[in-house]
């Protein structure tokens, strides 16, 4: 590796990019593996203490309950917004003005930033002046994110349920607009039925868009933070907090920075790990199985 | 089993058709035999898809009738018609094995799996496709694939015709052969009606035992390869078929002489007689390239003529020459090319045709 990279000097066309992704990645990554190995208490004062905060860390009940919290919030979004998704997308208009039209509609809670959301949802949930608040009430309804856990966690999903099911659709709906016209010819002349053409046809032509979604989705939804905290505060109780509002607590709030920092590893590596494995396994499953084989 | 007829046929995608430019398909009639094996041969753009997506019932006629057997079946949707479609981009269920594709439209319909299995076994022992029965379809070859596609239409009992889009597009040229004689197989085979659409007229004539010719919206012929190429009803026929099409001059008749531009032909008294009663003034004589001959000196009835280019095609060669500023095109057996480029052309008299309006008019030929 010495001489081979002192005569190629085409590796001085890959050093800005080194230096991009350096300073994107890399560097802060550094960083903050530097502060989860080391107890920092001054510029001239720090302590080596390899592994212990990661002990402490994943010893910690609170984290692990709000990272059970944490699972099952992109769980169940994700059980909701996938399907979801592919039903909008399946019944949008395919063509002409009412598509255009639609397309815009729907596009809309995803241009609207996440702390704005988080207030629109809050006002929109108060009792006192908020529709839905003041509805469900109205009904009869015993409603109340300030109080109730069930109540938060509901609102919560709905809130991300409405902002982000249109990322999922808008990705469906390129996904559909892609399958030529044929597909569904031949499927008529074969007598498929609506589920069967969805089934054979749609879907995987669908499972491109899907992976990219379900990906997007579920590391988006594992980071969530603005939404829950400007709505419930995490609250009632620690009932909607979530990873990154630990976290968030924990190194500005307390300034727990070794800590913090081996939190933020391990919570990067989780998010690695699952979207990796995730990714690997659609894409064995799409592989042939039996490539060589005979009848 | 069917016998489709077109009656009155005509098609426009416009709402309110006014000229015939607005037609994708101009009125015709036509009928396609039980158990024939037509093609469709035309431009791009020339209405065959159209006319095949209306037979299948993927398209409703603006205009006419469509009867399967005599009865009118316009409304009917494809699942309906007993028919099956190859498109020109092979269809295939990419998540199913082969065996579960071809398997499909059976299952479609409630087929027992008793009677499911032999069915797909003999379509894929015909379709040489036993081999791949448990692989994944997506993964197969274009013309595996066009095959796939091909067999889901053969597995239904009830299928009476299968009509082929340019099936052959997408498949490498070594291997188209070997397709379209599996299609002649089977169309022996199974009896069953079929018509293929196709702009190369080489797949035309070697699949079909009848070609019809489509331009403009309209079947300008409708025969046999053969009749095709000998007796093109319609000059675009003469054009179209062939290698290289014929040759068109447009004529007048003066002062009782076939006139081409400035120039008086020597054609015989019947041709000459034709020209006259022909009454247009869009009067064509034709003649294919085959039928004239070029030497260096002057033959009675001959005309000078320019030579441009000769291409040698090994065992021919093909001249192109100028009359009257029109371009030529001969085709010569090997050595006798004319040498230098002042040469004389003979066109034979038995073999010139006449187009008026652009149809065929029967010359007396003694």
């Amino acid at each position: 590796m010495n001489n081979k990279v002192l005569n190629n000097r085409a590796w001085l066309l890959v050093l800005p990019m080194l230096v991009l992704v350096a300073f994107s990645a890399i560097i802060p990554l550094m960083t903050v593996v530097n502060y989860s190995v080391q107890d920092v208490l001054g510029p001239n004062a720090r302590f080596f203490t390899g592994t212990e905060w990661f002990h402490s860390i994943l010893n910690d009940s609170a984290l692990r309950d709000a990272f059970v919290r944490q699972i099952l919030f992109s769980l169940t979004i994700l059980a909701i917004q996938v399907p979801l998704g592919i039903g909008i997308a399946l019944i949008m208009p395919k063509r002409g003005w009412q598509a255009s039209a639609v397309l815009i509609l729907i596009t809309l809670p995803l241009l609207i930033p996440w702390n704005v959301v988080g207030s629109i949802w809050q006002i929109f949930t108060r009792g006192d002046i908020g529709l839905m608040g003041w509805g469900l009430r109205e009904l009869g309804i015993n409603y109340n994110i300030t109080r109730n856990a069930g109540d938060a966690w509901a609102t919560i999903i709905l809130m991300d349920v409405w902002h982000w099911t249109p990322l999922v659709a808008m990705l469906c709906y390129s996904g559909l607009r892609s399958i030529p016209e044929a597909y569904y010819q031949a499927a008529r002349i074969d007598r498929a039925s609506k589920w069967a053409i969805f089934r054979y046809i749609q879907l995987p032509k669908l499972t491109n868009v899907l992976v990219i979604a379900v990906l997007l989705r579920f590391m988006h939804s594992f980071m969530i933070y603005a939404e829950p905290f400007v709505l419930t505060g995490g609250g009632p109780g620690s009932s909607t907090t979530f990873l990154s509002q630990s976290l968030a607590t924990m190194a500005i709030g307390q300034q727990d920075l070794g800590p913090s920092a081996a939190f933020s590893i391990i919570y990067f590596l989780v998010i690695l790990l699952v979207s990796w494995v995730f990714y690997t396994t659609i894409m064995h499953m799409q592989k042939d199985k039996n490539p060589h084989g005979g009848a | 089993m069917a016998e489709i007829t077109l009656k009155g046929l005509a098609h426009s995608y416009s709402k309110s058709p006014s000229s015939h430019s607005d037609y994708a398909i101009r009125q015709m009639d036509h009928v396609w035999h039980q158990g024939g094996a037509y093609a469709l041969l035309g431009p791009s753009g020339c209405g065959k898809s159209t006319l095949l997506n209306i037979i299948s019932g993927l398209l409703e006629p603006s205009e006419g009738d469509v009867l399967f057997d005599g009865h009118r079946v316009n409304e009917l949707p494809p699942e309906e018609r007993n028919i099956a479609q190859v498109f020109q981009f092979p269809v295939i269920y990419d998540t199913m094995t082969v065996y579960d594709n071809l398997a499909f439209p059976l299952r479609n319909m409630n087929t027992p799996e008793y009677k499911v299995d032999p069915k797909v076994r003999e379509i894929a022992d015909i379709l040489d496709l036993t081999p791949l029965l448990s692989r994944k379809a997506k993964n197969l070859t274009a013309d595996e694939k066009q095959k796939v596609s091909m067999g889901r239409g053969l597995v239904r009992d009830d299928v009476s015709a299968i009509l082929f889009d340019e099936p052959l597009t997408v498949i490498d040229p070594q291997l188209k052969w070997k397709l379209r004689r599996k299609l002649k197989e089977i169309h022996e085979r199974f009896n069953i009606t079929m018509i293929y659409v196709t702009h190369d007229q080489l797949e035309a004539s070697t699949f079909a035992d009848k070609i019809a010719v489509m331009y403009d919206g309209q079947v300008v012929q409708f025969g046999t390869p053969r009749e095709l190429f000998e007796k093109p009803a319609h000059t675009f026929v003469g054009y179209f078929i062939g290698s290289p099409g014929m040759n068109f001059m447009s004529v007048t008749h003066q002062a009782d002489k076939v006139m081409f531009g400035e120039l008086p032909l020597p054609v015989n008294e019947a041709v000459s007689r034709s020209v006259a009663a022909a009454g247009s003034s869009n009067i064509k004589l034709v003649i294919r390239p085959e039928f004239i001959t070029v030497s260096n000196s002057p033959e009675p009835n001959s005309v000078p003529v320019e030579v441009v280019n000769l291409q040698d095609l090994g065992t021919y060669s093909l001249l192109s020459f100028t009359l009257n500023g029109q371009l030529f095109k001969a085709r010569l057996p090997e050595g006798h090319a004319p040498v230098g480029d002042a040469a004389h052309a003979v066109f034979s008299d038995q073999h010139i045709a006449l187009y008026v309006d652009e149809y065929l008019v029967e010359i007396g030929h003694e």
